[in-house]
């Protein structure tokens, strides 16, 4: 969560009515951005004009950089695919790749659980060095608190990263026009439905793996092909794709359109979200970024994003029109169609 | 795990192939059809099939919502028992968001209530054996669907003597809210839709009545685009002959004669409530199910005091009329103002499957979007 520099002395007025913080207020959805655009937005950022971004640009004497944070909270710590040392480096690598920025350095906190295995902790900071070697980014420093035992859930990381603006792209939801095309790097839905399956209480079991990963190297190859038509980025995690594009279409005005058969999704995440009553658009990825570019680069993306490694899997989804103007629309196989609305409160399977 | 089966039910060709065909047998005439499970309902809105019908076959959607008809003064009961130190209120995700006077079993979560999802009335007496030291409330909800699983779980906690598990039962059934719809002077409807899952446990004989006595068509159906067009189908074929009989399109997973080992678990443990309140639809006689004496040390409403206040919806609410389908979901006074599935006030803006968060989330908002007013 960031914003675009402050422009206003004068806050705004505090439009959070929730009498409570619920879990659905950290779930990335409806409820999220209720709590950051009514609360936080109006006292921290100065009534910030525009959209919230996944990273901040901030202009030191200057020179322009992006920063961004991002805590990690996951129960289970391991899961197939990865762990949250992982996702705490990648998470906030890919904040800044979808902003336009290579991520430079990162900054960490560690909040422990007294009590927590020596073994687990050092195994999760070694998960954190591979997966920084990998994205080819700094851990500069950091922090750590323990709590008594039974304050915390074993261990919460937080990382801060800062990083170079990439060159030859500006990420900017008010530059989408109709016409132009929505890519998504590969399937959906396989991190969140992975913790799903990991937990236990469900007795079912998938060839599935989260799909933590840094998506730089698939943003960079598509910004050296087709960087002067992608007009924004965003990487589809809480909240999932769903809600991402609901953001787009809130920020820009304009209608999303999907095209149901186009949008990736791995048998097993399709077969667990059937069961369970889910939409594989409102799940959690850690590893896929969502493009909007302009139709004459789309081509060219979608090759560059294939022939990288990694990204064989991404598709053209869907195109910007004028209508529904600030909605998301899903065509279906045959004709119908139906608007998907960004996730209210946390993805809950029905049963009965 | 493999799902790839529901592809070839989705197959756009077939699936438009047969939309023609109910164009043609409807031909000029109006057929009003009731599905009466809340699944259906969701998956007509899920895979745009209105979109997809002509204009004249209207779609009726039934009380087939377990979530939607429990009154709200159950949820207040249930969640009153779990405010005892050392109980865990624990329900399937359905009930989660679901408000009571003092909130949803959610919110009571976020309040310091010890409350947990479980996937199946199993998992809740797998709690009760890993806590021994607290008691396990499972928050029964369903129609005959998953009242077998719960009658199930009974037996097993009987059978290994736990003793700190009880039910708070409000399982229903599914004739006797069909038979309260027939009887209601305003009802206008030419054919069912027979709801898929509760037939897989009882069949299709108990809806002989429907086609002899009140010589309306019902065809038993699936949850797939496909399955639900085809049951049109039949169902139109039915009518043009002006036949009335029971058939049944799910065949795939619908035993003729029901499944008797799950219905013979439920008579072992439950017993016909002499009546209960349906939300939107009052008080029906024999259509809820609650332990029997056998059970009792096991039922959550003889184990705990409960309150037992009866909750009203607001009179402006007028889901009974939606129930029935005398009025459409937009044509109730309150429905997209005070009543949202962010904030329901009406049972069937509760649940996804409920016929005004169903219309909400996806015709209402269409219409919006499109700039239109509102949808006829």
């Amino acid at each position: 969560m960031s914003a675009p520099p402050a422009t206003s002395a004068e806050p705004a007025a505090i439009r959070f009515r929730d009498p409570q913080i619920e879990m659905a207020h950290g779930a990335g959805g409806k409820a999220s951005r209720r709590l950051v655009e009514g609360l936080f937005a109006p006292l921290l950022f100065g009534n910030a004009p525009g959209p919230l971004g996944d990273a901040a640009h901030v202009d030191i004497s200057g020179t322009k950089v992006a920063i961004t944070t991002d805590s990690f909270v996951v129960n289970p710590l391991t899961f197939p695919g990865g762990s949250i040392g992982e996702l705490a480096v990648n998470g906030t690598v890919n904040d800044l790749a979808v902003s336009g920025a290579k991520a430079e350095a990162l900054v960490v906190t560690y909040v422990l659980e007294a009590g927590l295995p020596t073994s687990v902790l050092e195994g999760e900071v070694r998960a954190m060095a591979r997966a920084a070697a990998a994205a080819g980014v700094r851990i500069a420093g950091g922090d750590t608190k323990v709590v008594e035992h039974g304050k915390a859930d074993q261990m919460y990381i937080t990382t801060t990263g800062i990083g170079r603006l990439l060159r030859g792209v500006t990420v900017d939801p008010c530059s989408v026009r109709p016409g132009d095309k929505v890519l998504l790097s590969g399937a959906v839905g396989d991190h969140g439905v992975t913790i799903l399956l990991a937990r236990g209480e469900l007795d079912l079991e998938a060839d599935l793996r989260s799909d933590t990963r840094s998506v730089l190297p698939l943003v960079e190859a598509l910004i050296s092909t087709a960087g002067p038509g992608v007009r924004w980025m965003r990487d589809p995690t809480r909240g999932g794709t769903a809600t991402s594009l609901n953001e787009l279409a809130r920020d820009c005005g304009l209608g999303v359109v999907l095209f149901e058969d186009q949008i990736p999704v791995h048998d097993a995440v399709r077969g667990a979200c059937e069961l369970l009553g889910l939409d594989p658009l409102h799940i959690a990825n850690e590893g896929q970024f969502l493009a909007v570019v302009s139709p004459e680069y789309a081509d060219a993306a979608i090759n560059a994003l294939a022939l990288a490694p990694g990204g064989s899997e991404a598709q053209i989804i869907g195109e910007i029109r004028e209508q529904p103007a600030g909605s998301v629309l899903i065509t279906t196989l045959y004709g119908g169609s139906r608007i998907i609305d960004m996730l209210v409160g946390d993805p809950l399977p029905r049963i009965c | 795990m493999s799902m790839k089966f529901v592809d070839e039910f989705r197959e756009p060709e077939l699936i438009s192939r047969t939309a023609e065909e109910i164009r043609r047998l409807a031909g000029g005439r109006h057929y009003r059809m009731m599905e009466v499970c809340g699944g259906h309902t969701h998956a007509i809105y899920r895979f745009g099939l209105k979109d997809i019908l002509p204009e004249n076959i209207e779609l009726i959607h039934g009380p087939g919502c377990p979530v939607c008809v429990l009154p709200m003064g159950r949820i207040d009961d249930g969640l009153a028992i779990a405010q005892q130190p050392d109980v865990i209120f624990a329900a399937f995700g359905d009930m989660m968001r679901v408000p009571g006077t003092q909130g949803s079993p959610l919110e009571h979560k976020a309040r310091g209530m010890d409350v947990r999802i479980v996937y199946s009335p199993s998992d809740a007496l797998k709690l009760a054996r890993l806590n021994p030291d607290k008691h396990v409330m499972f928050f029964a909800i369903g129609f005959e669907t998953t009242a077998p699983s719960t009658a199930l779980t009974l037996m097993r906690a009987k059978a290994e003597g736990i003793h700190n598990f009880s039910v708070f039962c409000n399982h229903v059934t599914i004739i006797p809210a069909i038979r309260a719809i027939l009887d209601s002077p305003d009802m206008r409807l030419d054919a069912f839709i027979g709801p898929g899952h509760v037939s897989t446990v009882i069949g299709c004989r108990p809806y002989e009545w429907i086609a002899q006595n009140e010589h309306k068509p019902i065809v038993v159906s699936g949850f797939e685009p496909l399955d639900m067009l085809q049951s049109i189908v039949m169902l139109l074929h039915q009518l043009r002959r002006g036949e009335a009989k029971v058939e049944n399109q799910y065949k795939r997973v619908v035993p003729w004669e029901g499944n008797r080992a799950a219905l013979r678990a439920m008579a072992e443990v439950f017993q016909l409530r002499p009546y209960f309140e349906w939300r939107g639809m009052g008080f029906i006689s024999q259509s809820a199910l609650r332990l029997n004496d056998k059970y009792a040390e096991w039922d959550a409403e003889q184990r705990f005091v409960i309150p037992g206040i009866r909750v009203t919806d607001p009179k402006a609410a007028q889901c009974g009329e939606v129930l029935k389908g005398v009025l459409k979901p937009h044509q109730c006074k309150l429905f997209g103002r005070e009543c949202t599935p962010e904030h329901p006030i009406g049972a069937l803006m509760v649940s996804s499957e409920g016929s005004c968060a169903a219309y909400f989330n996806y015709e209402h908002r269409k219409a919006m979007a499109n700039g239109l007013s509102s949808i006829a």
